[in-house]
């Protein structure tokens, strides 16, 4: 059993609380969340949550089927072993000097990040990558002095396709008024073995 | 034509069927009750106690398979649901329950009697909804139902605004819901069953473990067949007790902390596992690393999430479990397992756990007993938690789905009363035991009024040992016979039956508990004995914490031995 970051993705249902169903679940289950990050998708009234969580892929997946049956929760996937793009974002305020201002702007012009504000005595840098990239130049500023930093979740996107969370044409559900007969196996979603 | 919320509200239920409403009420929903005048279908059944409103709707829908309906008032009345609807939800008991709120403008005020009740039952429902536009009634009704009452069955709580209740709106019923994100699972994968087939095919020393979800799923009939077909021992678990009926040849009781040693010693013993319906809890498992060892595990259950959540298994089947029954038993090749099955009946002859011991005492397990005998097994029984529940558990035997009900995921003390009120409202042409430790009796005593102003004919059994008798053995076995805090003064449960007009009886001599129990059922109303038994009665075996299965304790060697009826 080894203990790694997993990336979960999920298709939520745009509504209020939504947020409050997933972290409560993973707090009882006992989870800590490394990160949460939500946003808007391209189908309207569906959001995605990017949920990063450390523990043994059996635990996971536990955790993974107990948000599925949230009922808000539309799908959710664990994407950690497949070929993704995953990006934070960092705001760092840096205190900065008439004599250490190039310094920096030197840094940031390296990491390809921004400059996006200029006070008397600070600059405000904008960076966006990989969890690593954002640290090391965190780390790398440290040395002028951090005011403040404000930092997002990790989100991520599988590569090509049509990606993990594509859910079914029909959104539609006609509530049976008797349980169909005859198993048509087939044709029911599959289930996930 | 424009409705308020409260009749939409009241609209939507008669759609949905819904007979009977178990509630208490207060100033959020007075708009609702002045509303249901105009919908006499509904019949309202007036609690003591909210928590008996959720227990008698939990209880309700278990003897009746369809959603049982509790209402209460904001703030107090919500938070005393609470209680029931955990019980339901560990018990996957279908349910809706109804609060309401204070009105909208005054919500995040911390307004009179204002509880965020949708936060607070989160993770005890399966889900919930806060109702702000007297539009979205009916769709949430719906919903509500539909949720509550498919795949794995559980609570929906729906919380509305006064002024919600009051708003006015078109009222039409949807006839689908639309619920992208909950689509349960209902047919097994072909793949799977085939793998389970051959898995099953193959086993030497096969047993079956059936749960409540083969009630849930009426599959009672199909479960019968795969167990015949191959000759395959059956065990329960203590909700599952009834799918498969106890008094079947191949029918090996109940596993688990208190079950039968054979029925604990089959499965362990075990090469294929058939785990059905129910969630190997630890209370059913033991320790797990010595659950079964030997067994390949076929797990066959409507919610994924319990799929490998306890114990590994090696073929698991998602989907429902009469549907999947009836394709895999077409695949099952009829077999004897003869030398197994006269194994597993063997240890049934050497661990002889129904026996009563012979003493001249009143003593629980023969009341029980005697409960069994005298109805014919032709009862539903409704229990406590402890010592009683255990006892009712072992010594009446249940050939029928539904005829024991109990809580057993929450184990929550006092869900007898109501519990029994919900079974009969449910089930009013079945005679229904309360069989009540003394001190869950005392815990929601006070729906013996609802029983008298309902007029439900509830016979009451106190198993009154004057303790809090499992807590006692705990003590007793593990805690050096320390009674801290155990032995339990009662009232005096006649007087107090009489109080509330339910005649009773006090019994402490063995010789009279049959006529009781037959004047009990001779008489048309609610009745009630007091049965003083033996105090320092123990239940065997029991499994101590954190021991396997087959390490239970039995009882201590008696020098002579009744055989029981059975
Ligand atoms: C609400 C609640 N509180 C506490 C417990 C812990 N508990 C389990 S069994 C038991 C004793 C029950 O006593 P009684 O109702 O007299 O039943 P007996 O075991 O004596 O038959 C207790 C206190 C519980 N299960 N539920
Ligand atoms: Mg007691």
């Amino acid at each position: 059993m080894t203990i790694a970051r997993h990336i979960l993705v999920a298709l939520v249902e745009d509504r209020p609380g939504v947020l409050n169903r997933v972290s409560s679940l993973l707090r009882r289950r006992n989870f800590n969340i490394d990160s949460i990050a939500v946003g808007h998708t391209e189908q309207p009234n569906l959001s995605r949550m990017t949920i990063v969580v450390e523990g043994d892929d059996a635990k996971v997946e536990q955790v993974r089927k107990q948000l599925d049956k949230v009922v808000d929760v539309v799908k959710i996937v664990d994407i950690t072993s497949n070929e993704s793009v995953a990006r934070e974002l960092a705001l760092v305020k840096v205190k900065a000097t008439a004599s250490s201002r190039s310094e920096i702007i030197q840094i940031v012009d390296i990491f390809r990040s921004n400059i996006v504000d200029v006070s008397s005595d600070s600059v405000m840098v904008e960076v966006t990558g990989d969890e690593e990239k954002v640290n090391s130049l965190l780390d790398l500023l440290r040395g002028f002095g951090i005011r403040e930093i404000a930092r997002t979740g990790r989100i991520a996107l599988t590569r090509g396709g049509a990606g993990p969370l594509q859910v079914e044409e029909s959104r539609e559900v006609k509530v049976p008024k008797q349980a169909p007969k005859a198993a048509s196996s087939e044709a029911e979603s599959p289930p996930d073995w | 034509m424009k409705k308020t919320g409260a009749q939409i509200l009241c609209e939507s239920l008669v759609r949905e069927g819904v007979e009977v409403i178990f509630g208490f009420p207060g100033g959020s929903v007075l708009p609702l009750y002045d509303t249901f005048p105009q919908y006499p279908k509904i019949r309202h059944i007036l609690v003591r106690h909210e928590q008996g409103a959720a227990h008698a709707a939990d209880s309700y829908a278990r003897v009746t398979g369809k959603a049982g309906v509790c209402l209460a008032t904001s703030g107090p009345g919500a938070t005393n649901l609470v209680t029931g609807i955990a019980n339901a939800c560990l018990d996957s008991s279908p349910m809706v329950a109804i609060t309401g709120q204070v009105a909208r403008p005054f919500i995040g005020k911390d307004a009179f009697q204002e509880i965020d009740i949708t936060g607070i039952t989160l993770p005890i429902t399966k889900h919930n909804y806060l109702v702000l536009d007297a539009n979205d009634i009916a769709r949430v009704v719906k919903e509500a139902f539909y949720i509550a009452q498919n795949g794995r069955p559980g609570p929906v709580l729906i919380d509305i605004p006064r002024d919600v209740f009051q708003q006015e709106a078109t009222f039409t019923y949807p006839e689908r819901v639309n619920l992208p994100g909950y689509k349960p699972t209902l047919f097994g994968h072909p793949a799977q069953i085939k793998k389970a087939a051959e898995t099953i095919n193959a086993a030497e020393r096969p047993v079956i473990i059936a749960g409540r979800g083969v009630i849930i799923s009426k599959a009672f009939a199909e479960l019968k067949d795969l167990a015949e077909k191959a000759q395959i021992p059956v065990v329960t678990t203590l909700l599952g007790i009834g799918c498969f009926p106890e008094t079947h040849v191949l029918s090996f009781g109940w596993l688990g902390m208190h079950g039968m040693a054979y029925a604990n010693k089959a499965v362990y013993d075990s090469d294929v596992l058939i785990a059905i319906g129910m969630r190997f809890d630890d209370r059913a498992t033991g320790v797990v690393s010595s659950f079964a060892p030997q067994a390949r595990v076929v797990h066959i259950d409507i919610d994924p999430a319990e799929i490998g959540k306890n114990v590994r298994v090696d073929v698991p089947i998602v989907g429902d479990i009469k549907n999947i029954l009836e394709v895999l038993n077409q695949q099952i090749v009829p077999c004897e397992h003869l030398d197994w099955f006269n194994q597993v009946d063997k240890w049934r002859e050497e661990h002889p756990a129904l026996v009563i011991r012979e003493s001249e005492a009143l003593l629980p397990q023969y009341v029980i007993r005697q409960i069994y005998e005298i109805t014919k097994g032709d009862a539903i029984i409704v229990t406590g938690v402890g010592q009683n529940q255990m006892w009712s558990a072992q010594f009446f035997f249940y050939d029928k789905p539904n005829s024991l009900i109990s809580s057993g995921g929450l184990g929550t003390m006092g869900f007898e009363l109501p519990g029994a009120i919900g079974a009969k409202v449910g089930r009013p042409d079945d005679t229904v035991w309360c069989i009540a430790g003394d001190g869950g009796f005392q815990m929601t005593v006070q729906e013996l009024a609802t029983i008298v102003q309902e007029n439900l004919a509830v016979k009451i059994a106190i198993i009154n040992n004057g303790y809090l008798g499992m807590v006692r053995q705990w003590q007793q076995l593990f805690y050096g016979r320390r009674y801290v805090h155990t032995p339990l003064s009662g009232p005096d449960f006649v007087k107090i039956a009489e109080a509330y007009g339910i005649p009773a009886l006090r019994v402490t001599d063995k010789k009279l508990v049959v006529s009781a129990i037959e004047k009990a059922m001779n008489h048309e109303g609610p009745f009630l004995v007091d049965f003083v038994v033996e105090p320092e009665e123990n239940v065997f075996p029991i499994v101590p914490p954190g021991a396997a299965l087959v390490e239970a304790l039995e009882m201590p060697a008696p020098e002579k031995v009744t055989r029981s009826s059975k």
